[in-house]
């Protein structure tokens, strides 16, 4: 892989030891990949503070530097940690202390995670604590490259934002953090953004939760490739865009998508195809929605709802009014739990319009930093929950071994009141 | 068996190798071990179990089946970019498979790859999905880009289910 003078520094030492494990990493990720060289960045979404047993043990052996130098470079030496050369900014993690006695979660974890937070907020990690950092003021612009992780929210910057990046892990991200490069391969290259298939929807797309289910079959159809979407489709937003990403990412691995005359790249569907002729399209219709909706209802069984879970990806300042709106004057069903998750800064905006405090007065929650299956947790006794999210409803069966339930958020914030799923397609 | 080590070996290999798959070694190393094949990508964040070294995802061909010590033959990576960090907590828990063998290239899958410090050959041919199939024994060079069929499995049974 060609490098720069000032990489082959960096590699030989010029930057000191953390930044020489980071090269290390950043050449065999490359080589490995088959890059043929670098490309800089100035934008890295990572994950350092979210807490793990190995991370724990780690940490109890050599302290932050250690957990550092293993996990975010792939390296066992002995290494200090310097201040992250680029903008690095800190994901969605573990829970946090307003999660603290919610949950059967580690108290040890959420002290953990703070001690994690001020070694990392020293050396330059924004902690923003969420998988939306693009709802709060992370925003790259068109055609930057970035190295993100965080496959909703990397999706979301490739499609939405037409910013650049790759999915990247824990390990990359923490390369590129301390030296402002990344393999320049797969989305950083025009040549690999234009659209592989093309998927149209035959039945109107025109909620938060049709686009979600037409996600989820994209994905599904699709896999890792990049599809062009058309159709009867509605003018989506922020939070119908957050979903049908998060959920392309769920059921296949999409890091890219066009919507024709929507999104940045694909003013139009000739230019979503690079000029190239579009291949048939996979259609969307009646049976294929009733199928995912089927998959995503396949571990509901009891119509008895313990726990709704709300806000993944993160909830917006909108999805968190509508929520309230919802709930004014209402309580939840006394068996059973509701909970919002926002990125942190969104729930200050959440108090100080007092959605947080009507939520709360009808008995639920609003709550940062996390979810239930990043922290494979939820209240105790969780045995059957209910979601507005696809990406929710497929992994947390997996993850908690609990029953769940897709539907709208009007079918969710029911059975958050009634303690009693009645959802159902129409 | 211990986590991590290569399978048990066969008596001196006297016979010619089954067949020989020639790809590109992503991390160096040569282990033998019994393989454990899928044709379903794998996800790491909610698919794995890192603390046994099994797939979680309900819908998975390998629901429930440990990868533990495995030459784990899969087509790549899908889902959360977790992917890389959960296999690499196989590895520090030792729960982690003996090598990979993959022919779907994604930064998830390699990365993944490289941090669980596994011999790892990708873009092998002939496809390795069609030639190698659960409990064979397989030897995957990780320095010169070889997968070899060194023993079919006894019998096709199906890898047993916790």
């Amino acid at each position: 892989m060609f490098l720069t003078d000032e990489e082959k520094g960096m590699r030989d030492g010029a930057e000191g030891e953390a930044v020489v494990a980071a090269m290390d990493l950043l050449i065999r990720y490359g080589e490995a990949l088959g890059a043929e060289r670098l490309v800089e960045t100035r934008n890295v979404a990572g994950t350092m503070t979210q807490p793990s047993p190995a991370k724990q043990k780690l940490v109890e052996e050599g302290g932050w530097a250690r957990a550092y130098a293993v996990i975010n470079l792939d390296c066992d030496r002995d290494i200090e940690i310097p201040r992250m050369k680029v903008p690095t900014c800190q994901l969605q993690h573990g829970f946090g202390p307003d999660a603290a006695g919610l949950t059967g979660y580690s108290p040890q974890f959420i002290e953990l995670q703070g001690s994690a937070e001020s070694y990392y907020s020293e050396r330059g990690v924004n902690i923003l604590a969420t998988c939306t950092p693009y709802q709060v003021g992370n925003l790259p612009v068109r055609g930057e490259h970035v190295a993100w992780m965080e496959s909703s929210a990397v999706v979301y910057a490739n499609s939405v934002l037409g910013a650049r990046t790759n999915c990247e892990g824990g390990a990359s991200t923490g390369a590129a953090s301390l030296t402002g490069r990344i393999p320049y391969w797969g989305n950083h290259l025009t040549e690999n953004r234009f659209a592989s298939h093309l998927v149209q929807a035959d039945v109107p797309i025109d909620s938060f939760q049709e686009w979600g289910m037409f996600g989820y079959f994209v994905g599904e159809q699709v896999e890792e490739a990049r599809p062009a979407v058309i159709g009867d489709l509605g003018q989506p937003d922020l939070a119908d865009l957050k979903h049908f990403g998060a959920a392309t990412a769920t059921s296949g691995g999409v890091e890219l998508y066009h919507i024709p005359g929507i999104t940045p790249e694909a003013p139009s569907l000739d230019a979503a195809f690079g000029g190239r002729a579009a291949p048939a399209p996979i259609r969307y219709g009646r049976r294929e929605r009733e199928w995912v909706y089927e998959t995503l209802n396949a571990r509901g069984t009891s119509t008895d709802v313990d726990f709704v879970l709300l806000g993944c990806p993160h909830a917006s300042l909108d999805q968190v009014a509508r929520i309230a709106f919802l709930l004014e004057d209402r309580r939840l069903h006394p068996g059973t739990e509701l909970w919002v998750m926002t990125p942190g800064a969104l729930r200050t905006m959440a108090d100080r319009n007092g959605y947080t405090r009507t939520i709360e007065r009808a008995g639920g929650r609003v709550l940062t930093d996390s979810c239930p299956a990043m922290s494979k947790a939820a209240p105790p006794g969780t045995r059957v929950f209910a979601t507005d999210s696809a990406k929710q409803a497929h992994y947390l069966p997996a993850i908690l071994g609990i029953e769940a339930w897709f539907g709208t958020l009007d079918e969710c914030i029911d059975a958050a009141v009634t303690g009693t799923w009645r959802g159902g397609l129409r | 068996m211990n986590p991590g080590e290569p399978g048990p070996r066969p008596g001196p290999l006297s016979a010619a190798p089954l067949a020989e798959l020639r790809g590109r070694g992503i991390v160096p190393g040569v282990v033998e071990a019994e393989a454990l094949v899928t044709h379903d990508a794998i996800s790491g964040f909610g698919g794995i179990d890192v603390a046994t070294g099994t797939v979680i995802e309900p819908r998975h061909e390998l629901f429930g089946v440990c990868f533990t010590g495995k030459v784990l033959v899969f087509p790549g990576a899908k889902g959360s970019s977790g992917w890389s960090g959960y296999f690499q907590s196989t590895r520090l828990m030792g729960t982690g498979p003996a090598a990979m063998v993959f022919n779907v290239l994604t930064t998830k899958a390699v990365l993944g790859a490289i941090v669980t410090r596994v011999p790892t050959v990708v873009e092998a041919t002939p496809d390795p999905l069609d030639v190698i199939r659960t409990g064979d024994l397989v030897r995957v060079d990780g320095d010169t880009g070889v997968v070899t069929l060194l023993r079919r499995a006894v019998s096709d049974v199906a890898p047993t289910t916790p």
